[in-house]
């Protein structure tokens, strides 16, 4: 389990931090905000991102795909998480392709895989139905029909649903089911009749959707995965974004920190600097440990995705637990630490809290993740 | 990387050959074997198993061959210390020597130190203690009051230090001294062995709060120290003491589980105290939220050390990870014992009740000694500061 980046995973953070410091900026997610862009996001910035190979990063060559590592993916996100840069690389490519490649038949792979690593074609995945994540708590219904199978049922908070072609939408195909049983999951396009969607703006300034499905009409080859026993697939799908995802908080709490550290070293106040108070030194120095162990848990959690380790499960509910944590200290630390001006538009770092809280709730808060880390442990 | 896979294999051959099956199991305070001039073993296995480590060196496993060590590079000696844990072997020998004063000397000392004190501490002949607080210089070390007195081939001493540990049963000890009371602070200490086994030398034991008495207070009355036990140069065992420091506090960053304690994991005594409900889970739930907050964060501890390895294995010295250990260790390893205390309950608070088992016993006296872990080798305040000025380099 490398804890440490390699040579060519370095230099691929280099790069994604050049480029994002000069083309994707936080000033590139104010405009989006302050223009209420209807997309969410640039399609010349995410057209860029798929030529730097990173929408392809993790999918088999077979497909047209980098087959390079979650590491490096990781080291990636974790550089976005810094400029807070929006794309669809997290819903598309993270949840998208992974549950293709995990659970894709092969003419599905070779239809999809190859039009995600160019980027052309973005994915949504529709889980959640209610105000907390409850992966299991799925009331959405898959009848099967002569030809396929009806969907019926609401979702929300799907992440870029509004911008995406297609949707990986999760549902009980087993009618007396309950729980992790009787669940499939399918591959819908978007534009099918009867789907209805909703585009939401949210605090970060990114955008997720709320999504009717009302008789919707779907082949039999939509089904991804096995049907009636899709909550394995679904998992692992969830755990890799759970821990991508935490590499993203990773670079956003860093560059929060790292701010905040450079403020304390300026900023003047009783005729000396503020970071000379012992008072918030300590602060800084705990948040500082904080980080040091956030970096262990989500290198080890990108490793344990890469190794196909079966303590998976494990890893991602430490990392996005962690990560949740952590995130949410550095941010309000960070608001607190700069003072008045922490609470202006004007300074980044009210961004940067922001995108912690809606980060929190993606995919389990840190009481989910608890609970879910102590059963998987026995207790 | 099959050459590690050899030597690998040829520890593991020789732990399984060598380490008597009695030695295999979880070690007792009672039954460690500490060095010194009147060494003790609790029973014959345990002498021949530290003979047979110590005759291969591997006491000490990376110190050089020629000194009594193993010569060992760094990967051979996790391999080691690897498969060691993996058999269960205990550690051979106990001593302040091994873990702290003998690197110091393999850096700072000469020739002639090096071959008087590196073998003997290997071989476990002399049991080593530390002298460095004093009862008014503490956190603020550097105000310390001993003085070493230059009498031409001798330094007189004389003083006192507290919280040396264990000297009631040590030979010599290891200690900083004012050789300049003129200058400022740091610049006037020099690093200074003394043997204990001389007019003037007293050790006098502290109880604690867990019952027991490891600390000491040790006077200084007129010793005479000669010249040649002065470690590295005059007024300069600063740098000598921060060295070593660094020793103690990764030392104490690891140890944390090396606590006496009862002989369960949380996770264990959750289960046997508290127990599971119909769904698995444990049945008090703001334990189990205490108990999986704990397992969580220990887990990425024990990932963080692992990277801190790793990074230094590929070379990296910008590492700041070493500095953060001492702090985040011990505070996690005094969490822990709270979430043992919390559940076992009333369990817990038997003092030398023989209606108490033993691992119950152990439970609050393990939870005791913690208290000290975050005092010890630089406060948890000091380590903040250092992290505060040298990682972060905030202004003073």
């Amino acid at each position: 389990m490398p804890l440490v980046l390699n040579e060519e995973q370095r230099l691929l953070k280099d790069t994604a931090k050049d480029f994002l410091n000069k083309t994707v900026p936080v000033e590139a997610l104010r405009q989006l905000r302050d223009s209420k862009d209807a997309l969410g996001y640039k399609p010349e910035h995410w057209q860029k991102m798929s030529e730097l190979g990173w929408a392809s990063m993790v999918i088999p060559e077979a497909y047209d795909g980098l087959d390079f590592s979650f590491l490096g993916l990781g080291a990636v996100l974790e550089e976005s998480g810094r400029t807070l840069a929006a794309s669809p690389l997290f819903a598309s490519v993270v949840l998208g392709a992974s549950a293709i490649i995990i659970g894709g038949t092969e003419p599905q792979k070779e239809t999809l895989l190859p039009q995600i690593a160019s980027g052309n074609l973005r994915f949504a995945l529709a889980l959640d139905e209610s105000a907390h994540h409850s992966p299991d708590d799925i009331n959405c219904t898959a009848t099967a029909t002569d030809n396929g199978y009806k969907l019926n049922g609401s979702k929300t908070f799907v992440l870029d649903g509004h911008s995406a072609d297609q949707l990986i939408v999760v549902a009980r195909s087993q009618p007396q089911s309950a729980g992790r049983d009787g669940l499939s999951l399918f591959i819908v396009d978007v534009n099918t009749a009867g789907i209805e969607r909703k585009r939401h703006y949210m605090l970060d300034s990114r955008s997720a959707a709320s999504i009717l499905f009302n008789d919707v009409h779907i082949s039999g080859e939509a089904l991804l995965g096995d049907a009636d026993q899709g909550w394995s697939l679904l998992d692992n799908v969830l755990d890799r974004g759970r821990i991508c995802l935490a590499a993203e908080m990773l670079g956003g709490a860093l560059e929060c920190f790292e701010r905040t550290v450079s403020y304390l070293k300026e900023r003047d106040q009783f005729g000396v600097k503020i970071g000379t108070f012992q008072a918030l030194q300590h602060r800084a120095a705990i948040m500082f440990t904080e980080l040091e162990l956030a970096k262990s848990v989500v290198l080890d959690g990108l490793s344990a995705i890469d190794d196909h380790r079966t303590d998976l499960a494990q890893l991602a509910s430490l990392a996005k637990a962690r990560l949740n944590d952590v995130f949410e200290l550095v941010t309000n630390e960070a608001v607190q630490m700069h003072g008045g001006i922490g609470v202006t538009d004007e300074l980044d770092i009210g961004l940067f809290l922001k995108r912690s809280r809606v980060a929190n709730q993606i995919f389990g808060n840190s009481s989910f993740h608890r609970d879910r880390y102590a059963s998987l442990c026995g207790y | 990387m099959s050459d590690l896979d050899d030597f690998r294999a040829s520890v593991k051959a020789w732990l399984q050959n060598n380490c008597p099956v009695s030695q295999r199991q979880p070690i007792t305070r009672e039954e460690q074997v500490w060095s010194g001039r009147n060494m003790r073993f609790p029973n014959a296995d345990a002498k021949l198993w530290f003979e047979r480590m110590r005759d291969k060196g591997w006491t000490v496993p990376e110190w050089p061959y020629e000194l009594g060590g193993g010569g060992l590079n760094e990967r051979e000696a996790k391999i080691l210390k690897e498969e060691m844990k993996a058999l269960g072997c205990r550690t051979p020998l106990y001593d302040l020597g091994i873990w702290m004063l003998g690197p110091a000397v393999l850096e700072y000392g000469s020739d002639d130190q090096r071959r008087q004190h590196i073998p003997k501490i290997a071989r476990g002949e002399v049991r080593w203690c530390q002298g460095y607080s004093e009862p008014s210089a503490g956190s603020d070390l550097a105000s310390l009051q001993t003085r070493a007195e230059d009498c031409g081939d001798h330094f007189l001493v004389n003083g006192s230090k507290i919280w040396t540990t264990n000297a009631d049963k040590a030979d010599w000890i290891f200690c900083l001294v004012r050789t300049d009371p003129d200058a400022k602070k740091q610049e006037g200490i020099s690093f200074l062995l003394i043997d204990m086994d001389q007019p003037g030398v007293t050790a006098k034991p502290i109880p604690l709060i867990s019952g027991d008495s490891e600390f000491c207070q040790t006077f200084f009355d007129n010793v005479k120290v000669p010249k040649s036990n002065l470690i590295g140069e005059l007024n300069k065992g600063w740098s000598v003491a921060k060295s070593l420091l660094k020793h103690e506090r990764k030392l104490m960053a690891e140890i944390g589980g090396d606590t006496p304690g009862p002989s369960f994991s949380p996770v264990q005594a959750a289960l046997k105290y508290v127990g599971l409900d119909a769904e698995g889970k444990l049945k008090d739930r703001g334990l189990r939220e205490q108990l999986v907050a704990h397992e969580m964060r220990f887990r990425a501890l024990g990932l963080t050390h692992f990277r801190s390895f790793e990074e230094r294995m590929h070379g990296n010295t910008d590492n700041s990870i070493p500095l953060i250990m001492k702090y985040v260790g011990t505070e996690e390893t005094k969490r822990k014992e709270e979430v043992l205390m919390a559940l076992l309950g009333n369990r817990a608070l038997g003092w030398d009740d023989p209606e108490f088992s033993d691992d119950e016993l152990l439970s609050n006296r393990g939870w005791l000694f913690s208290k000290a872990l975050s005092i010890a080798g630089g406060t948890s305040e000091v380590q903040l500061n250092i992290i505060a000025k040298r990682v972060l380099e905030l202004p003073v």
